[in-house]
């Protein structure tokens, strides 16, 4: 299947190994990606709260070129822009009147117009159900062989439910599906579907890393080898803020955190090329070398 | 219909918690308040739990249920039988517990009463036609907001206030917009300036639990964007919050994507940003800080700097730009396979009715 491939900021910058290890994953799942070159940033929550008539545009025009493409999908790999980019792809598909508006600003611009053609939809959503799951269950021949791995969600692929609708945002299920079909263990934990206070790190450390450590100290007493979720974000403040937490608390988690692709990817076989684990702040090392155990 | 639940039970005198199970006979028609009217009449009548109207309107009832903050008197008990499920009934959280259902409500009226809810009209006598008159289109903007009850189960479950309790919190704020936003008001500058405190609008963290918990549809974070987009527009932008945004706004007109790099000194400042050497030396040894020269430019940058360049010469800036999009959102709903549908009616409360012909 083709579908429009979109980065987002962050897969392109501090999380370089998010893009290397989807782009290398694609291919296996059956996704034919085609990357698009002439779009920006959704805005993240920020240009959404800040000017939103902007964030409406800068939405529309990412999403009138995946529409160029012809693809029936853009594909996100973050959940933010998946809320920004499903948000205001509803509001131009359900209002004639400010679709009108915001394709003749677009075209004013030099951008291609946008008839509503597309459906936003995250490499999890594509992997945990149909075709893409089955595939997932051929190329996962590796295995995590018995992991113990807890699932994080954050935030924003699950909320608010009416523009995501996937899954009961409070008893998701589609990392677990595709843990289990991976070989590994999934560990249950209350605060998955929990903040992982990114938005408001730079702003409001101390409250962000009130937030963050419900996930981590969580899922390590629930026996957690190692963390995963589909939110660049998400892995960043867990991530790299874990040392900062770490100093707080006077306590060393060292909880290693594997991006989406990243944990099928390992379950796949993928090379350390595309995986890029070095990139990591909390080794992912150690864990790997007890999997590749007998 | 048999109907049973368990009920986190607290007493206040011995402080002990206990979670008891209950089975009662209970009409089909029952929702979750009127079980647990029974439950006190008939089998235990010490049980304490809010109430009121039973009608989704006083805003008592507010308790969890599975964990989820709701209405008792909105939650239909036959699915739930039917499913054989034995739903647990709790306190909400975010707020300290009384006895049994019942919480303190004393932290949310005091940042309800922070925002100065009341209208600051700017006149003291009615004009002498009788009444000032306003349009729907005017008033729309804080449709949503108005639809407020105050029963706290968006307080219930914010993140953000479980790691600062001092946040003003989802349902001031959308209080605070509901005033911010009436164009009868003549104090919104001095009510942005109140609501940008260290514990007010950037405190949020957009986990998005308060609009997927609210049961009157008043998305209070979408308020507090409005709040945010207003505050900006007034050149309100002190706070880091406003800062982080603002550069984001200038790294998609600049270079189309993030400069992740100077996020951090555009937002914290030079001296603060120095600060973190340390902290970024350690990132930047894994690749975590990418080198901000040359710039990563998108392809046709130039179309995202024109877009903003023209849609802020087209009047749908601060809250409006917000407020146009309600209309399409409103008219989402959900499928049994999930995902949307776009055949709800053209008519959205809050705005005017077509007018019959004849």
């Amino acid at each position: 299947m083709k579908v429009a491939y979109y980065t987002g900021c962050l897969a392109t910058l501090s999380a370089k190994e998010l893009d290397s290890s989807t782009k290398a994953l694609a291919p296996r799942l059956g996704l034919e990606l085609e990357e698009l070159e002439a779009v920006t940033c959704c805005g993240a929550g920020d240009i959404h709260e800040a000017e939103p008539d902007y964030y409406l545009h800068l939405n529309a025009r990412i999403l009138a070129y995946a529409e160029a493409t012809e693809a029936d999908t853009l594909m996100t790999i973050c959940n933010v822009c998946t809320l920004n980019l499903r948000q205001a792809n509803f509001m131009l598909q359900n209002d004639d009147v400010l679709r009108e508006r915001v394709s003749d600003n677009l075209e004013t611009v030099g951008a291609p117009r946008y008839s509503g053609g597309v459906e936003v939809k995250h490499l999890l959503w594509l992997v945990a159900a149909g075709d893409g799951y089955e595939k997932l269950k051929e190329v996962a021949h590796k295995g995590l062989k018995g992991l113990k791995v807890a699932p994080f969600y954050g935030c924003q692929i699950l909320r608010p439910s009416k523009l995501m609708g996937f899954e009961d945002p409070d008893r998701p299920w589609s990392l677990e599906a595709i843990i289990e079909a991976c070989g590994g263990e999934a560990i249950d934990y209350p605060a998955k579907i929990k903040c992982c206070g990114f938005p408001i790190i730079q702003a409001r450390e101390e409250t962000a890393l009130g937030e963050l450590i419900q996930p981590i100290e969580q899922s390590i007493e629930a026996g957690a080898d190692v963390m995963v979720t589909p939110c660049p974000l998400c892995h960043l403040s867990l991530d790299a803020w874990q040392q900062k937490l770490e100093a707080q608390e006077g306590k060393t988690y060292q909880m290693p955190i594997l991006h989406l692709s990243q944990l099928i990817g390992v379950a796949a076989g993928l090379e350390e090329s595309e995986l890029k684990f070095k990139r990591h702040v909390v080794p992912v090392g150690p864990v790997l070398e007890r999997l590749e155990a007998p | 219909m048999d109907v049973a639940l368990k009920i986190w039970r607290y007493n206040p005198q011995s402080g002990e918690r206990e979670l008891k199970r209950y089975e009662v006979d209970a009409p089909e028609w029952a929702c979750l308040l009127d079980v647990l009217d029974i439950i006190k009449d008939r089998v235990d009548g010490t049980l304490a739990y809010r109430k009121s109207c039973r009608m989704m309107i006083c805003g008592s009832c507010g308790m969890r249920m599975d964990g989820r903050a709701i209405l008792a008197c909105k939650e239909r008990m036959k699915p739930i039988v039917e499913a054989g499920h034995v739903p647990v009934i709790s306190a909400m959280g975010n707020m300290p517990i009384l006895k049994d259902l019942v919480v303190d409500m004393n932290p949310f009226w005091s940042k309800i009463r922070a925002m100065k809810p009341w209208l600051e009209p700017g006149y003291e006598e009615y004009p002498e036609g009788g009444e000032y008159r306003h349009s729907q289109e005017q008033m729309n903007p804080i449709h949503k907001e108005a639809l407020c009850i105050m029963c706290g189960c968006c307080v219930s479950e914010c993140n953000s206030m479980e790691a600062d309790p001092e946040f003003l919190g989802p349902a001031a704020l959308a209080k605070g917009f509901r005033f911010v936003g009436d164009p009868r008001d003549t104090e919104k500058i001095e009510r942005l300036e109140l609501y940008n405190s260290e514990h007010g609008i950037w405190d949020c963290t957009r986990c998005y639990f308060c609009n997927e918990r609210c049961p009157k549809g008043v998305d209070p974070r979408d308020a507090i964007a409005k709040l945010g987009a207003e505050s900006v527009k007034e050149g309100i932008d002190r706070d880091l919050g406003a800062k982080h945004a603002k550069w984001f706004v200038r790294s998609a007109m600049t270079t189309g994507w993030l400069r992740e790099t100077e996020l951090v000194p555009k937002t914290q400042g030079l001296v603060e940003a120095m600060k973190q050497t340390k902290f970024a030396i350690s990132l930047a040894r894994r690749g975590k800080v990418p080198i901000p020269f040359p710039p990563h430019v998108a392809k046709n940058v130039r179309e995202a700097r024109a877009l903003r360049d023209l849609v802020r010469t087209q009047g749908r800036d601060g809250a409006l730009g917000h407020v146009q999009g309600e209309r399409a959102l409103a008219r989402i709903e959900h499928t049994e396979e999930g995902g949307a549908q776009r055949d709800a009616p053209a008519v959205t409360p809050g705005e005017k009715p077509p007018v019959a012909e004849g």
